[in-house]
């Protein structure tokens, strides 16, 4: 079975964010970045995959900069069997990215191309969908469950009160949501076997906006709030408090 | 020209977040001049539903009534409402930010080529384009966006904008739900059986969230006995740890790497409040904290704390809110 899988390279999630002194981006200093976690279930579904199939290859790809090689060694490591890096930056809507996505991924072969649900930076949950949409394949988000047999995929979707069933052919989509697996951990063979894997890069240009940027600004503060008291013999002033200030009881 | 506003229906019943997009989207109608058309996509019984969409602000509604329409059928769905769009020459296309509309929204924007802004707590019409603005790194930081073109497609997130009634004449237009077969390639429907009796963490008008204070599983009765007491409205959440250690499944972990909500009110019970989890509740519009470390970082974005046993604290507050609650 071949598989590709997306990936991208975010702040890691214990990361305080803070505006840059542009004004326009974040403030890097100090951030340290990760394979986006939801892309690590990605990986490790894809791993297992292969691994069920007992033969076929899993390719890592993502449209950044140089230094998403080190993303990509990481899923390498994990035991990814090549990568490609897709040079130029992508969009802060999805499509844009998409596109640069499929069109990379139309010149090769696969059956089932992965996603993590989302990037814990834009916090889109776009491309995955978008990218099955613009190859015409069928697909399924925010996936915690999936099972292929022969050709045929039923994935579990988490959903407001339950769970859907989605059942398609390959090729497909899959997009990961936290819960699909237990990923690996990269072992230190895998580090050093990661370093000989092959990495190809291809320059693809900037991901097309669609969207303006306008502001990007600090959440507003919230007052500082006030402690009623302590213990049990609290609770009524509290209650009263939210009853008749906040009005929220 | 015209707005147009998906309403999400589930099983042939309208849901919540239908009535809050007709808020969002009538935001955009008003801000640019022109109608709100409510798109409504279903099996036949659906169409009476036409009537609420009307009293909560739909100067239209578009019908596309199947039985074929009555499971979510993302094919159909995207081509409807790519059509829908075109065929209007419509400004904007609004969804809610639901597990639905995050799996439409960007099928429909990359079928039409547009942009998406997706879980957006505001919009807006600004000298003519529509602009949003969206919490990103799950609200560590706010961004404001503007389209370059229309249509602007937009997922709201849940509980941003009530719904409010709003009546409008509601004129109900029929549009033929026959799409192209080839195109139709994935099956959706529920798994049959589960049925939470609460509702979603994200949706909720409040929540009940517990972290690695409540000292393990087994000790959620407490919580459970809180939101019941709170009412049908009340929603569990927990933090990362209590996820990750397995006390309680992933569907309601609130933060980064779970939920990102908007409740009008949010108890915060043995949560220290990591950095990941307060960007996920904090623009939720009250927030009470209870802990017993009186340093936990929680309590510099509750509105209300109290330092204590949550032990002792939260049955006394269940017991308080149940008194509150039978004397009406």
């Amino acid at each position: 079975m071949n598989i590709i899988v997306c990936v991208k390279r975010v702040p890691d999630s214990e990361s305080r964010i803070v505006l840059g002194g542009d004004g326009r981006s974040i403030d890097t200093q100090g951030i340290k970045y990760v394979l986006n976690p939801y892309d690590e279930y990605a990986v490790e579904e894809a791993l297992r995959l292969k691994e069920g199939a007992g033969a076929g290859s899993v390719t890592v790809m993502t449209l950044g900069g140089e230094e998403s090689k080190e993303t990509l060694r990481t899923a390498l490591a994990m035991g990814a069997d090549q990568a490609v890096l897709l040079k130029g930056h992508p969009s802060s809507d999805g499509l844009g990215t998409a596109e640069k996505l499929a069109a990379a991924i139309k010149e090769r072969e696969y059956d089932v191309v992965l996603f993590g649900k989302q990037a814990i930076d834009d916090d889109n949950l776009q491309v995955p969908a978008m990218v099955a949409e613009l190859l015409q394949l069928p697909c399924a988000t925010v996936v915690v469950a999936v099972k292929i047999d022969g050709n045929k995929v039923t994935a579990e979707r988490e959903v407001e009160g339950g769970h859907e069933i989605v059942e398609f052919e390959l090729p497909g989509v899959i997009a990961a949501q936290k819960g699909l697996n237990e990923p690996r951990y990269p072992s230190l063979k895998g580090i050093m076997a990661a370093k000989k894997k092959p990495l190809e890069e291809v320059d693809v240009g900037d991901a097309e906006e669609r969207l303006d940027f306008i502001e990007l600004m600090n959440p507003p503060e919230r007052a500082a709030g006030e402690i009623v008291g302590e213990g049990p013999d609290a609770v009524p002033e509290l209650v009263r408090r939210l009853r008749e200030k906040a009005k929220a009881l | 020209m015209s707005v147009l506003a998906f309403a999400e229906q589930r099983g042939g019943a309208l849901r919540q977040a239908a009535l809050e997009t007709m808020t969002a989207g009538r935001a955009l109608a008003d801000g640019s001049g022109v109608e709100l058309v409510a798109v409504l996509l279903g099996p036949p019984a659906l169409a009476d539903e036409a009537e609420r969409l009307a009293r909560y602000g739909a100067d239209r509604v578009l019908l596309a009534m199947s039985d074929n329409l009555a499971e979510y059928a993302p094919e159909a769905y995207t081509e409807l409402l790519a059509r829908a769009v075109e065929e209007r020459g419509a400004k904007a296309l609004v969804f809610s930010a639901s597990a639905r509309g995050k799996d439409l929204a960007p099928r429909v924007a990359a079928r039409l080529g547009a942009g998406l802004a997706s879980d957006v707590t505001e919009l807006a019409v600004e000298d003519g384009r529509v602009v949003a603005v969206r919490p990103i790194y799950a609200g560590k930081l706010v961004s404001k966006v503007g389209f370059k073109a229309d249509p602007a497609l937009l997922s709201v997130r849940p509980r941003a904008y009530a719904a409010v009634e709003n009546p409008r004449p509601g004129e109900v237009e029929e549009m033929t739900p026959q799409v192209d077969p080839e195109g139709l390639r994935t099956n959706v429907r529920m798994e049959a059986g589960e049925k939470r009796d609460r509702p979603d963490v994200a949706e909720a008008e409040i929540v009940v969230a517990g972290g690695r204070g409540m000292q393990g599983p087994e000790n959620w009765k407490l919580l459970e006995e809180l939101a019941d007491a709170l009412g049908p409205g009340a929603a569990l959440g927990a933090s990362r740890a209590v996820v990750d250690a397995d006390w309680r499944p992933h569907a309601e972990q609130v933060g980064q790497t779970g939920k990102v909500v908007s409740p009008p009110l949010y108890f915060a019970i043995g949560i220290s409040g990591a950095i990941q989890h307060l960007a996920g509740m904090r623009t939720a519009k009250c927030i009470v904290a209870v802990n017993k470390d009186a340093e936990a970082p929680v309590f510099k974005v509750a509105d209300y704390g109290i330092v204590g046993d949550l032990f002792e604290v939260v049955p006394r507050l269940t017991e308080e809110i149940r008194k509150l609650r039978s004397e009406g």
